[in-house]
């Protein structure tokens, strides 16, 4: 809570008024964290871009990407919440699991009739995921059962039941379309689409697969509308910092970072509306992303949980029940972990018995590239997401690249240490 | 037929803004119980520190002679080596560990790392013998009282052969028997030869046992009293003697009606259940009125007022809280503060402040209801709120940005304050509000205090330091071993008087 994030509107360095080049000195060095962490996404990602012959932003790789990494990103929302509260959940992977297993028993197995719904499976998952979350949280809160302990527990439960419930080693499905197309599926092009430049017929009259330029036109609105608004919401926390007197970052440095900010964006829009448009996956994970950006930035229960994360102690003096905080911050972590779970399953189009297996080392991993710290207190969920980013990236890459399994564990676990070196030595030196 | 065994020549130290210790002397002379006397914060605990060399050579002024030879110590373990031993207050034992364990840790009887048992518990033995302990070595020290927990302390220092022996308040958490047997225990060794040097300021105690008093008061020695010129009156003299200049801000006190009343308030530890922390207190507080409670570290004080915010501290408490002569439920901190009450804590560090965070979300955290609607902060708002308390307060930051970890114990405790003055309280319970600040950040804490009576609220003022109680209070609460056992006007108080209220009030349990 100590820095801003930096894409986030009313980010800056916001300093009492009359310090003038200051300003901008010490909005870049309170900002460095996070600066720095996206500047390695983008390294990483030009890196892989060259030795892997420009495979990596080939939109059909860009939307793998994203279909691939995104349960672990949802997943890595719930942990920082947890993680910033001092705890850590290690049942998230086997949790996912049993929800993909049960969703898909729902689904295919069991004669449930109308219940057997995706929308009404993915509901009733939902909600067993908070309750598991609940009854996790309930014995670190109430109880104060080290949370270690509790959700080692949880993993090898959820792992056993997801296992037992799939009979074994086989694995359930084919699991309906309809489900599938949360993981796998694009958002319909509703407006239509427009073709730039006709693909190339060749000899025998038919088109060759990826020539041409054509462009998922509702994929490209959305794209304008999510740029326009980063940037209207920003100029509008900018006048009213100046509106209360209070100096926001120097204003070259806002368009520069906004006008980055955009063409990042738009690059990757453009990317997936030449492919099929945006991913569903990618819009539920957009979604979640504000709502968790708003809700540790601007909201009170937010902002008591990183008091509860800096001070336990102060903060329950301070009149916050940490206790119900706990129990809720595990509710939300179960209920994402059920989301993951879903996802996965919807992307294999099966449940089996290892999903979601080891991922929760995956999603701790990236919390704490995102600069988390492991007493609590401290992370983004900017830092999260972007964290969570690198991991995805480097696996593609190295998988790309025909790197070794083996060996892209080596290199994952190195980043890791690295980024967490790098913020004590950055912790110590100031 | 005495030598000198050690000599402190002008020790001064000095911490950032703060000079606990000016050009203190202290001479023990081999074969004597040498008592140091003084209040809470006088420099007794520091001095010991510079001794035993938790502060090391170099980051204080002044000589220590011991033995004839001149010493710089870098850490406990050299003045350890030369027979100089502490024993805190705050004991060192690991609960979980055997007393022969805690006896020789870090110290065992071992081989190449391989510990001979046999050794340490013959060992343990002959030294639990020494201090009349009948307890087998190997029973862990949690299944043991705090009395005999003291004597394994007494037996670990004997076991370093130590030449000096400090105890530091060793009676503060003990029995009337526990401690007359560990004095008697001093005797003893006394009569073997060994030099002890015991910090205290039960009086009795120190009648009892010492041949030399020295006493300190605000970080200088005052005196040092042979035998035969101890005397509770001389000594209490000696402590408090200092003069009330105009270290306090004026004010005309305007007090109305009573606003805050507890009656017959009982609580008992969180832990030992049987062990009854705080025993029938009554208090009531009016409107703009400074209401101060004095007594010794271990009065109960802070429990009180933490068992009363929120039921933060004890158990099975009973008793009755009005406000404005309506009973109010405080059982939960929330409740607390909606009924308008505050309670500025002690120890900043561990349950005031976040100090991973900055001065803006410190303040407004016991109230974030003010700067949001429906859960969402607005965060112009509570910058203004920020910027505006730390004017109030006159915090000394670069920005309201500032983390608070970073900041000076002063502008830490303006911190806490302005967090629960946005809280909007009626009462506000200060404990120990200068605690570890330097003089003028104390004047400012002292002038916030006076502006809030003046503005009507009701102020509790928990403090060990009697000048300052006398200096800003209208009236005084005096509180002993979970009593209260006096109340006055500040106005007929003295230092004299409180002392004479704790002193009695501890001959009254003897009897």
């Amino acid at each position: 809570m100590s820095t801003e994030s930096a894409p986030a509107p009313q980010s800056g360095a916001a300093e009492d008024v009359k310090q003038g080049p200051r300003i901008a000195v010490s909005a870049l060095t309170t900002n460095l964290r996070e600066y720095g962490l996206i500047i390695a996404l983008i390294v990483i990602m030009l890196f892989f871009q060259y030795t892997t012959s420009g495979t990596l932003f080939k939109p059909v790789n860009l939307s793998n990407l994203v279909q691939q990494n995104s349960f672990i990103i949802v997943m890595a929302l719930g942990m920082l919440l947890v993680i910033v509260s001092g705890h850590i959940d290690l049942s998230v992977g086997s949790v996912a699991g049993f929800i993909g297993a049960l969703a898909a028993m729902m689904m295919v197995i069991w004669p449930l009739g109308p219940l057997s719904n995706p929308l009404v499976v993915s509901i009733i998952c939902l909600i067993v995921g908070g309750a598991i979350g609940a009854a996790q949280g309930y014995w670190i809160a109430y109880h104060r059962i080290p949370s270690f302990i509790v959700t080692l527990a949880g993993m090898l439960i959820f792992r056993g039941i997801c296992q037992a419930l799939l009979g074994g080693g086989s694995s359930v499905g084919p699991l309906p379309d309809s489900f599938k197309a949360l993981s796998s599926g694009f958002i319909p092009d509703v407006i239509g689409p427009l073709t730039l430049i006709p693909p190339t017929v060749n000899a025998a009259g038919k088109t060759i697969l990826g020539s041409g330029l054509t462009l998922h036109m509702t994929t490209i609105v959305l794209g304008l509308i999510a740029v326009l608004a980063y940037a209207y919401f920003g100029l509008r926390a900018r006048r009213k910092r100046e509106r209360h007197g209070y100096e926001a970052e120097p204003f070259p440095l806002f368009v520069i970072k906004t006008l980055v900010g955009s063409a990042l964006a738009l690059f990757l829009v453009v990317q997936f509306a030449s492919y099929r448009g945006l991913p569903v996956v990618l819009l539920v994970m957009g979604v979640l992303i504000s709502l968790f950006v708003f809700v540790t930035k601007r909201m009170t229960i937010g902002r008591r949980i990183y008091a509860m994360g800096g001070n336990a102690k102060a903060a329950q003096l301070s009149g916050i029940n940490t206790e119900r905080l706990t129990l809720l911050v595990f509710i939300n972590m179960g209920v994402l972990s059920a989301l993951g779970g879903l996802i996965i399953a919807a992307r294999l189009g099966q449940a089996v018995p290892a999903a979601g297996l080891g991922s929760e080392l995956d999603v701790i991993a990236a919390v704490f590239i995102g600069g988390a710290s492991a007493m609590g207190g401290v992370g983004q969920v900017i830092g999260a997401v972007v964290g969570g980013f690198i991991m995805g990236v480097m696996n593609n890459g190295m998988s790309i690249m025909g790197v070794n399994v083996d060996w892209q564990q080596v290199v994952k676990g190195l980043v890791l240490l690295g980024a967490v070196i790098f913020d004590v030595y950055n912790k110590n030196k100031a | 037929m005495t030598s000198t065994i050690l000599e402190m020549r002008d020790i001064t130290k000095t911490f950032p803004g703060v000079k606990a210790l000016s050009n203190v002397n202290l001479s023990v002379e081999e074969g004597e119980i040498h008592a140091i006397v003084g209040e809470n914060g006088a420099g007794k605990s520091t001095l010991m520190k510079v001794l035993s060399g938790v502060y090391p050579s170099g980051t204080y002024e002044g000589d220590i002679v011991f033995r004839g030879q001149e010493c710089h110590f870098k850490g406990i373990h050299d003045s350890e080596h030369i027979g100089i031993v502490i024993i805190h207050q705050e004991l060192a034992l690991v609960p979980m560990l055997s007393i022969a364990e805690n006896i020789f840790l870090g110290n065992e009887h071992a081989t190449y790392g391989v510990i001979d048992w046999n050794a340490n518990e013959k060992r343990t033995k002959a030294l639990l013998d020494k201090v009349g302990l009948k307890e087998d070595p190997k029973t862990l020290i949690t299944n043991i009282g705090v009395g005999k927990q003291q004597l394994v302390e007494i037996a670990k220092a004997l076991s370093k052969e130590v030449k000096l022996l400090i105890l530091d308040e060793p009676t503060a958490s003990l029995s009337e028997k526990d401690s007359q047997a560990l004095l008697d225990l001093l005797l003893e060794f006394k009569r073997q030869g060994m030099t002890s040097i015991l910090i205290s300021h039960k009086l009795n105690e120190v009648n009892r046992v010492a041949d030399k008093v020295t006493v300190i008061r605000d970080g200088r020695t005052i005196e040092t009293l042979p035998r035969k010129d101890i005397s509770e009156d001389r000594i209490i003299t000696s402590m408090v003697g200092r003069s009330l200049d105009d270290r306090y801000p004026p004010r005309e006190p305007q007090i109305g009606e009573v606003v805050f009343e507890v009656k017959d308030w009982s609580v008992y530890h969180p832990i030992h259940a049987e062990r009854q922390v705080i025993k029938n207190v009554n208090l009531n507080v009016r409107k703009g009125e400074v209401v101060g409670i004095a007594g010794l570290m271990g009065a109960g004080r802070t429990e009180f007022a933490m068992s009363l915010f929120g039921r933060s501290y004890g158990r099975h408490i009973t008793g009755e809280v009005l406000l404005e002569g309506k009973p109010i439920d405080i059982s939960s901190v929330s409740k607390a503060v909606e009924n308008r009450i505050a309670y500025v804590t002690e120890d900043r560090k561990t349950y005031g402040l976040n100090l991973i965070d900055h001065i803006k979300h410190n303040v407004t955290l016991a109230n974030l209801g003010g700067v949001s609607s429906r859960g969402v902060i607005d965060d112009m708002r509570e910058m203004s709120v920020a910027n505006d308390y730390r004017k109030k307060t006159n915090i000394r930051a670069s920005s309201v940005y500032q983390l608070t970890g970073n900041l000076s114990g002063g502008n830490q405790q303006k911190v806490v304050l302005s967090k629960w003055l946005f809280a909007d309280p009626e009462l506000l319970i200060l404990d120990e509000p200068t605690r570890g600040i330097d003089v003028g950040a104390k004047y400012e804490i002292y002038t916030i205090i006076a502006r809030l009576a003046a503005e009507g609220k009701a102020i509790i003022v928990i403090s060990s330091e009697m000048p300052e109680l006398l200096g800003i209070t209208d009236r005084i609460y005096v509180m002993n071993e979970g009593r209260m056992v006096g109340e006055m006007a500040a106005s007929d108080a003295s230092q004299e008087k409180i002392m004479r209220a704790i002193v009695r009030g501890e001959g009254k349990k003897a009897s």
